[in-house]
């Protein structure tokens, strides 16, 4: 399976991936900014996902709510997203409706300060809010997304703190800076836009120079900190958080090697022979034989700066103590740094990441997400066919010298979450005795 | 709100939309009475088949709800010849996603595998089909799971909201009124002879069709099935028909108090209409500019004017008999009666006036738009042929389904806003702190008020 891309980069530094498919009358336009929370200044943790909120509160010629109105009324639909490194938006519409999806893009790119007002920002900053109670604060064990990263990346490092931001935060952020964040990351050489599907692109091309030709290039924005981190945490770190919950649940945490390195993929391979569906080693172990866990998973973050993360996230039977929990989630981990994956285990893995992989490029829009990550990270979106390559590459000698380096005891960051009438007292002291060897 | 002015110039038109048509598919049937159902769609090597069985929810008796969840999980949980880890361990092998469930109307196996995988991943669901060992280890692990799910539904309030408000919807005797897959003095109860003879009852091939999508002629997706189930026998069980009666008829405020709740979680709604229902598509559309859109009425007043939420969505829930209609929102609890009277007033609204065309053409440029999007995957075509199967459903339902929303009119909206939104039969179920939300309901005056602890019990 070979996807067809061609690449070009308009004088403003923006830089554009095409891909046909003629299959279906569908497009896909998708526009990542190299922009996420890692850029964030202190005192404005959340501005990033406030900023994309507000990119949905109109612009020059797009009134609020505008945007959405007018791609659904196209018969498209539409989101946007924000991550530690980047921030996208996204359309898929009937193939006629491209260039819609490009000017509504170009327009907020190029115009959106005369759109911003007091009252959006504080009805937006209530939405945020609001989010940020729904996904994390009112949910069970909400609160990890926000707690595992501080408790993996060291307090001054960009991936440290709150993606969606502290409520004191979001209060503090004013109009005045969307104005200077939207000053300098939302320019054009500072994104790339990827469209996928069906289109001309003789004429895709002539509609994208037209309409974002015109933007002024930026004027460069502040360089992230070295985000260079050792291989390893050098010691195995452990918070415990009470929360509103009834079984406990384990996130551990391994330091792993940054997003599409040579190393990743046997990173990427080695948390789904761990934890990707019923077959992996650790549902099978601890879900199926021992009964020990409810549910058991691993996966990488897929952060392409400075350091990655591999998880395994562990739910306890009902029954099952954490102490008991932690324990033997690290004896199956630690007969696998002695012992090693078995070559059906990772073959297995790798099977299964394949045929994924060829499921989610039926989707215009998640083949357009995936150009425009390879394009964000790498300035090369042909990397996406080199993915499966990639992935069939991957020996059990390297998922095993990845798991003799990586997974050992100096390499561990332990998330505990305890039911909070239990209260931790107790059980931290027993957790870490048996984590401090 | 004040909108700034708005140039319309230069705003680009569409060109001539390309023709789309929902994949073509045809229909054939064994001599055993397996029905097949095959979209040949070749895009990429992939296949989709969904094995649809008459075994869905419905059919669970009375005091053993979860029985058919149960039974379609514990198909992959072993066989005659291969137990439930070496199973699981063949699917994946060959990287095939392989998923069982047990919806109201179905039970339903699915598997998605690349196309040079798929004659053995075929044989394997047809192993798992015809053969499951129900072992008695496995049968109390899926169990435990299963209660294991429940008890961590008390602490999750969006679960336990959707869970409760069909309780106190639907009345006690109807199976609608408890969970899907079961609760926990139903789970308790099951035992593996319950759960064998469910299986050999409405396990047989005059109940199951097989629907499949992608990459493969409609020959060959024969052949496969003849391999796989063509020797099954068996003869089909009587179709089980769910009671969709309502708990009651007036309105009622039910809270289950969750002290120090971030935030309450909101569900508004009634006993909706039938899946076949004559009005379903002007219900469609109507939902769609009341709450089914992002722009749509509810979401664009409590989240976009007011701010008091993340999303604001309502819904009607299809299924065979009448599923729910519900309004679900999660507000900061010291706004709750504000979005609550917000939510009822959109209501009233949609009931009292037409909408305006500019809402009418939103509403029906999107649903006649977005449909080529909605069937991108062979997922999405298999389960859209499903739907087809498990409703009856003509054959040309898809081809004319765009054209069907395009006739709708304003007056159609009216008429079914006013025929199947009842405002004096709302139950307004809300999880949440009660020392906040209980004093705010109760001075609104909707109804009797109830303080449930979360496991649905009334306390005083």
């Amino acid at each position: 399976m070979q996807i067809p891309i061609v690449t070009f980069r308009l004088p403003n530094g923006l830089f554009v991936t095409l891909s046909e498919d003629h299959t279906a009358p569908i497009v896909a336009v998708n526009l990542w900014y190299h922009v996420g929370s890692a850029n964030e200044r202190s005192g404005r943790t959340g501005f990033a996902h406030l900023f994309e909120h507000m990119l949905f509160q109109g612009s020059e010629d797009v009134a609020a709510n505008e945007h959405f109105e007018l791609v659904q009324r196209a018969g498209g639909t539409l989101n946007g997203s924000t991550w530690l490194e980047r921030t996208n938006y996204f359309e898929t519409l009937p193939s006629n409706q491209l260039e819609l999806a490009l000017w509504l893009e170009a327009n907020r790119m190029g115009k959106l300060l005369p759109a911003m007002t007091q009252q959006k920002l504080d009805t937006q900053r209530d939405v945020v809010m609001n989010e940020r109670r729904w996904s994390m604060d009112n949910q069970p064990y909400g609160t990890w997304m926000e707690k595992l990263p501080a408790l993996c990346f060291p307090q001054s490092h960009p991936f440290h703190h709150s993606l969606i931001g502290s409520m004191e935060d979001l209060t503090a952020a004013s109009l005045e800076d969307v104005a200077q964040f939207f000053a300098t990351y939302y320019t054009p050489d500072n994104a790339v836009l990827t469209i996928a599907g069906d289109f001309e692109p003789g004429e895709a091309r002539q509609m994208i120079e037209r309409h974002f030709g015109p933007i002024p290039r930026g004027t460069g924005k502040p360089p992230l900190p070295d985000m260079t981190l050792p291989p390893v945490f050098g010691q195995w770190k452990r918070e415990v958080v009470a929360d509103d919950i009834m079984l406990p649940r384990l996130f551990l945490a391994f330091r792993s090697p940054v997003f599409g390195s040579d190393d990743y993929y046997a990173a990427s391979v080695c948390g789904a022979a761990l934890g990707l569906r019923s077959g992996s080693r650790l549902r099978r172990r601890l879900v199926r034989e021992r009964q020990i866990a409810a549910e058991a998973s691993a996966f990488t973050f897929d952060l392409a700066k400075g350091a990655d993360l591999l998880v395994v996230d562990v739910t306890a039977r009902p029954g099952i103590a954490v102490e008991q929990l932690e324990q033997e989630v690290a004896y199956e981990l630690d007969q696998v740094v002695r012992d090693g994956l078995l070559v059906t285990e990772v073959e297995r893995a790798v099977a299964v990441i394949q045929t994924m992989f060829v499921s989610s490029m039926q989707e215009a829009g998640e083949r357009a997400d995936r150009l425009s990550l390879f394009a964000t990270y790498f300035g090369d979106p042909h990397r996406l066919n080199e993915e499966v390559d990639r992935y069939a590459a991957v020996t059990t000698e390297r998922v095993n010298e990845f798991i003799r380096t990586r997974l050992g005891e100096n390499n561990r960051a332990s998330l505990v979450y305890v039911p909070r009438d239990d209260g931790p007292g107790e059980l931290v002291g027993a957790g870490v005795a048996a984590a401090a060897q | 709100m004040t909108a700034p002015p708005i140039r319309k110039a230069g705003r680009p038109r569409p060109s001539e939309p390309r023709e789309y048509q929902f994949p073509r598919f045809e229909r054939r049937r064994l001599e055993n009475g397996v029905e097949l159902v095959v979209a040949p769609v070749t895009k990429l090597p992939l296949v989709t088949v969904a094995v649809l069985v008459d075994a869905g929810a419905v059919c669970d008796a009375a005091g053993r709800e979860g029985t058919a969840r149960l039974v379609a999980k514990l198909l992959l949980e072993g066989t005659t010849t291969s137990d439930g880890a070496e199973l699981t361990e063949r699917f994946e092998r060959l990287g095939a996603s392989v998923d069982a469930q047990a919806d109201w109307d179905a039970a339903a196996v699915t598997l998605t595998a690349l196309s040079e995988h798929l004659p053995a991943a075929f044989d394997l669901l047809g192993e798992v089909i015809r053969t499951p060992a129900f072992r008695p280890r496995e049968v109390e692990r899926l169990k435990a799971e299963r209660l294991a799910e429940l008890l961590q539904l008390r602490a999750e309030p969006r679960g336990l909201a959707d869970e409760l408000f069909s309780r106190f919807l639907y009345t006690a005797s109807s199976r609608y009124a408890r969970p899907e897959g079961g609760d926990e003095r139903s789970v308790e109860t099951i035992d593996r002879e319950q759960l064998l003879s469910f299986y050999e009852t409405r396990y047989v091939p005059g109940g199951t069709t097989v629907v499949v999508a992608g990459d493969i002629e409609a020959d060959h997706a024969e052949e496969l099935t003849r391999r796989a189930l063509g020797a099954w026998t068996g003869v089909a069980a009587k179709r089980v028909t769910a009671d969709d009666l309502p708990a009651r008829r007036d309105r009622a405020v039910h809270i289950i108090a969750k002290p120090d709740a971030a935030q309450a979680e909101l569900r508004i709604g009634h006993v909706g209409i039938p899946r076949n229902h004559p009005d379903f598509f002007p219900v469609n559309v109507m939902n769609a500019v009341l709450g089914g859109l992002f722009n749509s009425r509810i979401n664009l007043n409590l989240r976009e004017a007011h701010g008091y939420t993340y999303g604001a969505f309502s819904s009607f829930e299809w299924r065979r008999q009448a599923g729910p209609f519900v309004v679900s929102t999660a507000v900061r609890s010291d706004i709750t009666d504000a979005a609550t009277r917000e939510v009822l007033m959109e209501i009233d609204r949609i009931r009292a006036e037409a909408i305006s065309p500019d809402e009418l053409s939103l509403a029906t440029s999107y649903l006649d738009g977005v449909f080529p999007i909605r069937f991108e995957t062979t997922t999405a075509i298999a389960a859209a042929l499903s739907v087809l199967v498990l409703h009856g459903l003509p054959d040309d339902y898809y081809d004319r389904y765009r054209e069907r929303v395009r006739a709708i009119t304003s007056e159609q909206i009216l008429e079914a806003a006013q025929r199947h939104l009842h405002p004096d039969a709302m139950q307004m179920v809300v999880v949440g702190d009660p020392s906040i939300v209980r004093a705010l309901l109760e001075a609104m005056r909707l109804g009797v008020t109830t303080l449930y602890d979360t496991l649905g019990q009334p306390i005083a």
